[in-house]
């Protein structure tokens, strides 16, 4: 990396002749030059970036890429006569953090060939010209991929834009409503729950209060402190189940003042008034991690969360292991305001998010770092990934697949339930975030509109205010209203 | 003064002396006292949770362990990043002492027409580029001139930003010595830089302690710099490496940044002491007098 | 520094020489000259240019150019991503219309200059200036250990910083969070972070940086002669008046550089976004805070930094209050 960013403002004169020799190298490594005159050719580096760090944060990724995908790449690249050196650069920081260093970095010209990115970033990093189209970067070869007819169309939607495919998405995750079977037992209510309706999940909640007194009946994310928790596993599932996305692919306008905005806002209004929910848990600034440890010490009935609350909060050796969570935790779908309401028509609905791998459009080996894309989201990958442990669902069906009957051992027996669950019952009623430059904008807007209704103030002025943010940020007339 | 010196004449007064005497020590042991209590209290979490085996967000020990520190010595980069803070802490304000000393003293002895505003703007322009907007031009900048990736770059920056204070804290001290030293160095042959190493600066010690340890301090604590201009994993400091010790999701791994807290936090308490015991305010000035 | 000194003793001549600015100062300054060419001290306008050259070239470079780069943004509707980073835009002054017409600026305005008044003027000033004054002949190692708690206060690093407090003073909510230490000290239920959102900013910020304050007076406390003091003392004068006559007129330099200094940390601090988010509903939102949000989370960067060049335009008003303040003492 160091001398790849050293030498890229340096030798700027000279890379288009070294460009055009490493163009015509990798074609003749194409033709399946022999070994041989392989040694003489020159060593093309290519650098791989994740948010991930060999010892600290997303370990199993780290380790995957330097121990697996790094060697075996440049082994098989070998083979075909092409000495490629990867080097793996780690990121240890938050997600925010990290897109940005990427954007100053693919901005000047530099940055990593192949990297990592969040699904919700990839429509301004295209606006801003840091992604290009992977076939006009990488050539035909792309397109006759042979693992695209592996992964969903709906999966694939996570790594496109404006229906253009820009890199390989990664797995998916989904949103359920995480219940806690100890307190409904408690509280006389069936242990194996699946509300049908608002009205259902709500009188479960009002059961919970008033049979468990000092508990928290239902945590649906609502404050601005929570940042993006409070739209993807707040507001839009919510709004989802009053049968609107936040954003109208065909008209090209975001829910204003509209009936299912109403809605969704009247059931805010309604849990937080109402004392299902507590409004206080959402303003400070530690809300998120406080509703983990009180959901872990059994004081939260029904709480809305993807799976990493089972997988990374509450599953032993985790953040916070919670006792006998086996036996404790359950899941239920979140059901629409009433069946066939939801989007879609759907009795169900949730939310999905998920991120992918993309090409730098300054990479001086397209091709090559194409191969290395292609070579990490191969089958085989791709199952040694799941095989090291990593509780993920895959974005490619086989290895899904694959991974959920057979080798889905890696944390406990209930994590892949739960996997399976969000495979098989959640993934075919999702929905995604628009994948727009505004969307972090309106985002801020959702969570300020979300706490206002937690914190009691009305649906008419919440949404009033909320209105005429948006009409600044994406323009009246992308707003629709009624 | 109510400090508990030795006995001053006030003293010698009877009975009524005594009791004002103790009253006010009285109440200077309870300034004391309310003072370090206001100062202690809320770092009772850094020192009790990395000993903790379960730590959550309030200070407690139930269950007494030093695994914590062991997860994250075993880490290599957390070591790393501690010496890649001290190289880029000691670099910038040896950086910013020598420039700030040179800068500060011509200040103060010759009046460069705009002095004064000139160095208000300055202030003025380094909280402009410590905020989060001039990200875009700093990255550009370091960028192109092949410092990227450099701790050297990092320690530049740095450097450009804490000077114009630093020159600013150093300048008053420079305006209180007399030039009478000054003159009488001179007329025995001591050129501008052997003036203000050998005679100015040991006098103005104080001030350099003062530059020097805020210098350390804020770089110590800086993220933004060093995440946006370092990503080789092995030149990163402690302040960016903390962030690894969340997840995925952005929750804290409470037990591991508990104890990389405290790892974090000694060194630079360490150095304070060291600095303060070598160069600290061990003379009671008078040059005056 | 002074320590290794004493062993090389240089000539200016030779020093200048190995100097890469040599060729510009004149070696010729013998003591007699520069005497006449400068003021008293003797330091004459080419050795001063000499001395500034290292400070002037880094703040050229690394503050003077990203700084008014910055601002010149400020004019753009730049932006890290999305489609105006990729087609910047001259705007003019629309992003400063809509910061002055942007209530939530207005708001952030006034939460800053109530945070800044409070936690660095009155409470950083006072306590700082308290603990070098009361503390000036306490020769103890009590007092270095006190010194010391106020300093790991001011040292600990911001991240580290936000865990320490959120766990003072995060209160119980409902049965749901256990209390914090001072709650549980004072026994009550006191969720001071939501209640007293400001004021426990300003609490904080005390506690943060008074430790500076008092270093720099502990500094300054010693240009002021101890003889002088006695002789106040013994002709009577209380502990106000040898402040007000004896003290303070020796050190009100550093009494308004401290105040500029803290004044300016203060206004542009970030810490508080760390602890409150800004929250609870914007209660605690101040100017760099409504950066941040503006910057990273929206990404708009022409924005914030329009809001940059306004925040330095009020800390100028600072300034300019700090050097009328000068010039008085100067008269």
């Amino acid at each position: 990396m160091n001398e790849r960013h050293i030498t890229t403002k340096q030798a700027r004169p000279r890379l288009r002749a070294v460009g055009a020799l490493v163009a015509a190298v990798s074609s003749l490594a194409m033709l399946s030059v022999p070994a041989a005159l392989a040694s003489a050719s020159p060593v093309i580096n290519l650098t791989l970036e994740a948010n991930a760090t060999l010892s600290a944060k997303n370990n199993t990724e780290a380790v995957w890429e330097t121990k697996y995908i790094i060697p075996g790449f440049e082994k098989m690249m070998k083979a075909k006569g092409v000495n490629v050196n990867v080097s793996f650069i780690g990121s240890g920081v938050s997600g925010e953090d990290y897109a940005n260093k990427l954007a100053l970095e693919i901005r000047s010209g530099s940055g990593p060939d192949v990297f990592d990115l969040d699904g919700p970033y990839v429509g301004e990093f295209v606006e801003a010209r840091y992604l290009k189209p992977l076939t006009l970067l990488a050539g035909p070869q792309v397109d006759s991929w042979p693992g695209w007819a592996q992964i969903p169309k709906s999966i694939q939607a996570t790594a496109k834009f404006h229906n253009v495919r820009y890199g390989i998405p990664g797995g998916p995750d989904g949103r359920v409503l995480f219940y806690n079977k100890q307190l409904f037992k408690k509280a006389g209510l069936p242990t194996n729950w699946q509300p049908t309706s608002w009205a259902q999940l709500v009188s479960a909640a009002q059961t919970l209060k008033a049979k468990i007194p000092g508990i928290e009946p239902l945590q649906i994310d609502g404050g601005a402190a929570m940042g993006e928790a409070t739209t993807l596993q707040g507001f839009l599932p919510i709004l989802a189940g009053a049968g609107a996305e936040i954003w109208n692919k065909a008209t090209g306008k975001w829910q204003g003042d509209t009936v299912p905005m109403q809605t969704a806002a009247g059931f805010y209004n309604y849990i937080y008034t109402h004392g299902l929910a507590n409004a206080s848990l959402q303003l400070g600034s530690n809300g998120r991690n406080n509703t983990f440890q009180a959901f872990a010490e059994s004081k939260v009935g029904i709480y809305l969360e993807s799976e990493y609350l089972y997988i990374s909060v509450l599953a032993p050796g985790t953040l916070y292991p919670m006792p006998n969570e086996a036996k404790v935790v359950g899941w239920a779908l979140i059901p629409a305001e009433a069946p066939g309401k939801g989007i879609r028509h759907q009795n169900f609905v949730s939310y999905s998010g998920g991120g992918g791998t993309f090409l730098n459009p300054h990479t001086k080996n397209p091709k090559i770092a194409w191969d290395l894309l292609s070579y990490m989201y191969s089958e085989q990958s791709q199952l040694q990934l799941e095989r090291m442990g990593k509780p993920e669902l895959n974005s490619r069906h086989d290895v899904n697949t694959a991974y959920l009957s057979h080798y889905c051992t890696g944390v406990s027996k209930q994590s892949c339930a739960l996997l399976r669950f969000i495979s098989n019952k959640v993934l075919p009623i999702t929905a995604v975030r628009p994948s727009l430059a505004v969307y972090p904008s309106v985002s801020a807007q959702i969570q300020q509109l979300a706490q206002n209704l937690a914190t009691g103030q009305s649906i008419k002025r919440a949404l009033g205010t909320y209105v005429s943010a948006l009409d600044k940020i994406v323009g009246p007339a992308h707003v629709q209203n009624s | 003064m109510s400090a508990p010196t030795a006995a001053s004449p006030i003293d010698q007064r009877p009975l009524r002396g005594v009791l004002a005497l103790f009253a006010s020590r009285a109440g200077f042991y309870a300034f004391a006292a309310l003072v370090a209590a206001f100062f202690a209290l809320p770092m009772a979490w850094l020192v009790l949770a990395p000993f903790e085996a379960h730590p959550t967000f309030v200070a407690g020990l139930v269950q007494p362990t030093l695994d914590n520190f062991a997860v994250v010595f075993k880490n290599p980069d957390a070591l790393a990043s501690l010496r890649n803070s001290l190289v880029l802490a000691v670099g910038t304000m040896a950086v910013v002492v020598v420039c700030a000393s040179l800068a500060a003293y011509a200040l103060s002895r010759v009046k460069l027409p705009g002095r004064d505003i000139t160095l208000y703007v300055l202030l003025l322009f380094s909280s402009v580029v410590t905020g989060s907007a001039a990200m875009v031009p700093i990255f550009v900048l370091v960028y192109d001139l092949h410092l990227i990736n450099t701790l050297e770059g990092v320690i530049l920056v740095l450097a450009g930003g804490t000077l114009p204070a630093s020159i600013f804290i150093l300048k008053d001290f420079m305006d209180s010595v007399p030039t009478s030293y000054e003159e009488s160095a001179r007329v025995f042959g001591a050129g501008p830089f052997r003036i203000l190493k050998d005679v100015v600066a040991p006098i103005v010690r104080p001030g350099l302690v003062v530059i020097a340890v805020w210098s350390i301090v804020t770089v110590w604590g800086s993220f933004l710099t060093p995440f946006i201009l370092l990503d080789k994993p092995s030149l990163l400091p402690a302040s960016v490496e903390i962030y690894s010790y969340y997840d995925v999701g952005g929750s804290a791994k409470l037990p591991l940044i508990a104890a990389f807290a405290l790892v974090y936090t000694l060194p630079v308490v360490v150095i304070y002491l060291i600095v303060q015991h070598r160069y600290g305010f061990r003379f009671f000035g008078g040059i005056k007098g | 520094m002074s320590a290794r000194s004493t062993k090389s003793s240089v000539r200016p001549t030779s020093r200048t020489a190995d100097h890469p600015l040599g060729q510009i100062a004149e070696p010729s300054l013998g003591p007699a000259a520069s005497l006449e060419a400068a003021g008293p001290s003797g330091l004459g306008r080419k050795w001063a240019a000499v001395f500034l050259t290292p400070s002037a070239v880094l703040i050229g470079v690394f503050l003077i150019f990203p700084a008014a780069w910055t601002l010149y943004l400020g004019l753009t509707n730049f932006s890290l991503v999305g489609f105006a980073a990729a087609h910047t835009t001259f705007e003019g002054l629309a992003n400063y219309r809509n910061a002055i017409t942007d209530p939530e600026f207005g708001n952030s305005l006034l939460i800053t200059l109530v945070y800044v008044f409070g936690s660095a003027i009155v409470g950083q000033v006072v306590l700082g200036f308290a603990m070098a004054w009361k503390w000036k002949d306490w020769r103890s190692p009590l007092r270095r250990a006190v010194e010391a708690l106020a300093i790991i206060a001011w040292i600990v690093p911001s991240s580290v910083v936000a865990f320490l407090w959120i766990s003072y003073l995060q209160g119980n909510i409902g049965p749901l969070v256990e209390q914090g230490t001072l709650d549980f000290i004072l026994h009550i239920s006191t969720n001071w972070l939501l209640q007293f959102p400001l004021l426990s900013l300003i609490i904080f910020n005390v506690w943060r940086g008074s430790a500076f304050s008092m270093m720099l007076f502990n500094g300054a406390l010693q240009s002021v002669p101890p003889s002088y003091l006695e002789t106040a003392r013994i002709s009577g004068a209380s502990e106000f008046q040898q402040l007000r006559d004896v003290v303070l007129p020796r050190i009100k330099g550093h009494v308004l550089t401290d105040v500029l200094l803290i004044s300016l940390w203060t206004f542009n601090d970030f810490t508080p976004y760390l602890l409150t988010a800004g929250g609870p509903n914007g209660q605690t939102e101040t100017l760099p805070v409504f950066v941040y949000k503006v910057a990273f989370q929206q990404g708009n960067l022409g924005y914030a930094s329009a809001i940059s060049l306004i925040m330095l335009v009020i800390n100028s008003v600072i300034a300019v209050v700090y050097l009328s303040l000068l010039r008085s003492r100067n008269t």
